[in-house]
């Protein structure tokens, strides 16, 4: 009666073999290789660019193991660390021709050593988690009321644009926080004003509001949509941003995501420079280009002894001296595509390119045709400070969107510059509200911890099952061994990050795993108590015990749920785990063990005892092994 | 081997309201430390900064607090972590301080402190990945490394606390429904309060001994509840059975029956499960320490809850035979026009 239809034992085998299969990478360990990627937004990569770092680094000598292209990046595979240093000289030597200007950025790496046929399966090794490997781990949050704000901004301008070429005339226009409003003398001009801007700024909703002073006021507000489109756009740029930077840091593998509506995290493996990374990461900067007011007023407000005149704020340059800038914005980073530091063509003096877009060299063409001889100001703004980066004198009328700042820098000031115009401007300011570092001496560390714990756990289980369950024991432990593979498996084929508390969450799983074997193996016990034959105790014994082992599953199944709803970061890893865990735990609990139980005993028409340790009776002192 | 030689049934139930006093007055007494000395709550909670540093040699501690307090960050930590050369250094938020920066200023004075100068350096490790980090050095030597570090804003805190007590309640109504639907009423009342104590208590250690409560803890505390409200539920499983199957005993000759017969495997799966945690609490490491000790106590508590707790109070609730057994009689509806007529 104990007997599997083959089509159980198929399902069963198939499954040990996948189990097996995506299990493997995880036990080849890491090997040394170097990442080639792109260090510009011009430079794509593509398969054939394999060719070329196999070609350069066999010109060097090299022989590495194979050069792949994943997508994004070429990486090759190097039989040992000197030969992984020897091949980054020689990939940053051939492919960066001006070392000023990187195309590419060569980065260190570690592959997986598993065999070739594996990965491409796609049975890749799970993924380490910072605090496994090392690493430094950034939450930041955007803040969406300056991406709001910075758009009612840019929608003012066009808003007095739009009033000026139809000469509709207003008294003023404001912003106040992210709306906007425009006075009108006259009501009939306001009407006309009204059906122009609800036509052509369709983002805003148009409505008339009550003014106290006798004018008529005009209120612009973003609809729903639009704010939510702003603040969409906003995350996605800064995302870019970041990426874009962290690309400066040449780091391997870095993690840059969205978390919700406005956080992004960005996780740097290998990385304990907390300090440089935050200076690149972190420079929650916005860039902004306006005008220099040299008026008399101005001048005097300069030096402190005026107010600073109406329109204008007070920013501090680089130096420390003082400047008095307009608040109008004529462009912002969104329209600059591309700084580089460079030199001046004609007087060899160092210099930044800077590269607008279409509609940012329309603006500067007309800007710097009006007001040659007068200085612009680039302000960068960093957590709502600003700064001025440099205020050039405008020489000639610059169309084209090609610009070139230069004058009064060094070489490495002009690099800086560039650097901080080319990182990108971010859409909105962010702010790190939570910052982690783990060493890799700890990393390693607790890698050991974690897998100590789970071994010597699961030896002390699988020996007292053993000794106190006898053959029924050796099948629980093969089951809970299962188990741990089936788990691993699924892990590395979801790609999952493994944590500590991940780890924890294995260990813990596979002794609250353990349970739904003792349960079979008591009731099955119980049944040989009672008197049943030994064939029937088994059927009996698994099909009572599986209510409970449902039951028991299903409770410890809530909790997790719950963890992995409302969890995060750390025991979201844990509650991951803990989730799959029991449910590989029903399958190879139940079914694996029973699978075994049937192949060994299934066949033996006239079973007389099963090995599953004493089975005690009350009443018959002499039963002894049963 | 059998361990578990019972010949009668054990009667449980006969000190039921000696250790339902015991266990009230623990309750009280975990309420009383958690309402007088309160949860010590990890940043990630509170939100502040940690800063855990290794030293080459034996750290001094009062010299690294005094070092720490000279910067004047308000109300700090510092204690040995793991090894005497391991020290963590706890320090609040604090209005006008710019958290990003204390950790490196942190390390900068506790450097400086040992007459190092902290420079950046990139490298590669044995492994072949390159490693870019800052080092305290003094000459050739390296006093003291950065070894781990976390910042936790104030509104991140605040959400976690808000998302613990969330994920807190869901579990509990989650199971609450769960055994209302499986059971009757009074087995889900008494399933929930019996493990809330064993919540209550463990939350009272913490309390008590000022052991570090972070989201790992409530992790453990959260997966323990879900596993030994089983306990309970297959206890409940036997009493219903019990009843069914002898019908002369009575309710608390019934629930001795259930638990007599279910000992054996709630001790040996607790037992493993135990062996599992003890493991994390020997060679986790500091990491992993109050994660398995929160777990420790949870199974502990568990088993002792579903055995005297749960029972008792179903037993105090007043089940009775007729609240489980009434599958058998099918109630005849007289509207029910297909009613009568039964093939």
């Amino acid at each position: 009666m104990n007997r599997y239809p083959l089509w159980k034992y198929v399902i069963l085998a198939i499954a040990l073999l996948v189990g097996l299969i995506y299990t493997a990478p995880n036990f080849f360990g890491e090997a040394p290789a170097v990442q080639v990627s792109s260090g510009k937004v011009t430079v794509k990569l593509d398969a054939g660019f394999a060719g070329r770092v196999q070609q350069v680094l066999e010109q060097a000598g090299l022989k590495p193991d194979f050069v792949q292209f994943d997508g994004k990046s070429v990486k090759a595979r190097l039989a040992s660390t000197d030969e992984q240093i020897k091949a980054k000289d020689a990939l940053s030597r051939a492919l960066n021709t001006d070392p000023a200007n990187p195309s590419y950025i060569v980065a260190l790496n570690l592959l997986s050593r598993s065999p070739a046929w594996l990965a491409s399966l796609h049975a890749l090794p799970m993924y380490l988690g910072l605090d496994l490997r090392g690493g430094v781990h950034f939450l930041m949050q955007v803040d969406m009321k300056a991406a709001l704000t910075k758009r009612a901004e840019a929608l003012t301008g066009d808003v007095r644009t739009l009033l000026r070429d139809k000469t509709i005339r207003h008294s003023g226009i404001n912003r106040d926080g992210d709306s906007l409003e425009v006075r009108f003398r006259e009501r009939a001009t306001l009407v006309a004003a009204q059906t122009l801007l609800s036509d052509q700024l369709p983002d805003l909703q148009w409505d008339e509001a009550v003014d106290g002073g006798g004018d008529f006021k005009l209120r612009g507000t973003l609809k729903p949509a639009a704010a939510r489109l702003v603040q969409e756009q906003a995350l996605k740029q800064n995302i870019t941003t970041l990426h874009n930077r962290v690309n400066e840091l040449g780091v391997a593998e870095p993690v840059i995501q969205q978390q919700g509506l406005d956080r992004v995290v960005v996780q740097l493996p290998g990385v304990q420079d907390t300090a440089k990374a935050k200076d690149i990461i972190g420079r929650t900067a916005t860039l902004e280009v306006r005008m220099v007011n040299e008026s008399a007023e101005a001048r005097e407000a300069e030096r402190g002894g005026a107010p600073v005149p109406f329109g204008s704020e007070r920013f501090l340059e680089r130096n420390g001296a003082p400047i008095i800038v307009f608040r109008q914005v004529i462009l912002t980073g969104e329209n600059l595509t591309d700084a580089q530091a460079g030199f001046d063509g004609q007087s060899h003096e160092p210099a930044v390119h800077l590269t607008l877009d279409a509609k940012g060299a329309r603006i500067f063409r007309d800007v710097t045709r009006e007001n040659i001889g007068k200085r612009m100001a680039i302000l960068l703004f960093e957590k709502g400070q600003g700064e001025v980066v440099t205020a050039p004198v405008i020489r000639s009328e610059i169309g084209g969107g090609r610009v070139q700042i230069s004058g009064r820098m060094s070489t490495t000031e002009a690099a800086d510059t560039a650097l901080l115009l080319r990182a990108g401007s971010l859409a909105a300011p962010m702010e790190i509200i939570e910052e982690r570092t783990i060493g890799p001496s700890l990393g390693a560390d607790n890698i050991d911890k974690g897998f100590n714990s789970v071994i010597y756990g699961f030896a002390a289980i699988a020996l007292f099952m053993c000794a106190y369950y006898g053959l029924f024991g050796v099948i629980s432990t093969l089951a809970l061994t299962f188990n741990l593979l089936l788990l691993v498996a699924v892990l590395s084929m979801l790609q999952a990050t493994l944590t500590l508390p991940g780890m924890a969450a294995i260990a813990l799983t596979l002794g609250m795993a353990i349970d739904a074997n003792v349960l079979i193996n008591e009731r099955v016990r119980e049944e040989l108590r009672n008197g049943s034959p030994p064939q029937l105790a088994i059927q009996t014994g698994y099909e009572r015990a599986f209510a409970t082992i449902l039951d028991s599953n299903i409770t410890t199944l809530i909790a997790g749920v719950a963890l992995l709803a409302f969890g995060s970061g750390p025991v979201r890893g844990f509650a991951v785990v803990h989730c799959l865990g029991i449910l590989t735990s029903m399958f190879s609990a139940v079914m694996f063990s029973r699978g075994l139980v049937n192949l060994w005993y299934g066949r033996q028409k006239r079973l007389k005892s099963v090995s599953i340790g004493q089975v005690w009776k009350p009443d018959v002192q002499s039963a002894g092994k049963a | 081997m059998e361990f578990f030689r019972i010949r009668r049934d054990i009667p449980f139930m006969r000190h039921a309201l000696v250790l339902n006093v015991i266990s009230l007055v623990t309750f009280l007494a975990a309420v009383f430390f958690l309402a007088t000395r309160g949860l010590h709550l990890s940043i990630e909670f509170t939100g502040g900064t940690v800063v855990e540093v290794a030293y080459a040699q034996t750290a001094d501690i009062g010299k690294v607090r005094a070092t720490v307090e000279a910067m004047d960050a308000g109300d700090t930590q510092v204690q040995n972590f793991g090894s005497s050369r391991d020290v963590l250094i706890r320090l609040p938020l604090r209005e006008g301080v710019k958290q990003g920066e204390l950790v490196g200023r942190v390390f900068a004075a506790l450097c400086s402190s040992e007459g190092g100068v902290v420079e950046s350096r990139q490298g590669v490790s044995d492994k072949g990945e390159a490693v870019s980090k800052q080092v305290c050095a003094a000459g050739s030597a390296e006093p003291l490394t950065l070894q781990r570090s976390e910042f936790v804003g104030p509104q991140v805190g605040k959400e976690l606390a808000a998302d613990g007590a969330k994920a807190l309640a869901f579990v509990i109504f989650g199971i609450m429904i769960y055994l209302a639907i499986r059971f009757e009423w009074k087995f889900a009342v008494a399933a929930i309060i019996a493990n809330l104590h064993d919540v209550i208590i463990i939350l009272g250690f913490f309390a008590f001994f000022q052991w570090e409560f972070s989201l790992a803890v409530l992790a453990a505390v959260l997966a323990v509840l879900g596993y030994s409200v089983n306990e309970s539920v297959v206890i409940f499983d036997r009493i219903r059975e019990t009843f069914r199957r002898f019908r002369k005993l009575d309710t608390k000759q019934v629930i001795d029956h259930a638990i007599t017969s279910t000992i054996s495997r709630t001790i040996i799966t607790h037992g493993s499960t135990q062996m599992m945690v003890l493991s994390m609490l020997i060679f986790g490491g500091p990491t992993l320490y109050y994660f398995a000790l929160a777990l420790t106590i949870g199974i502990l508590f568990g088993i002792y809850s579903s055995v005297f707790v749960a029972a008792a109070i179903a037993m105090w609730l007043g089940v009775k035979r007729e609240d489980l057994v009434k599958a058998g009689t099918k109630e005849i509806d007289p509207n029910d026009p297909n009613s009568g007529a039964v093939v």
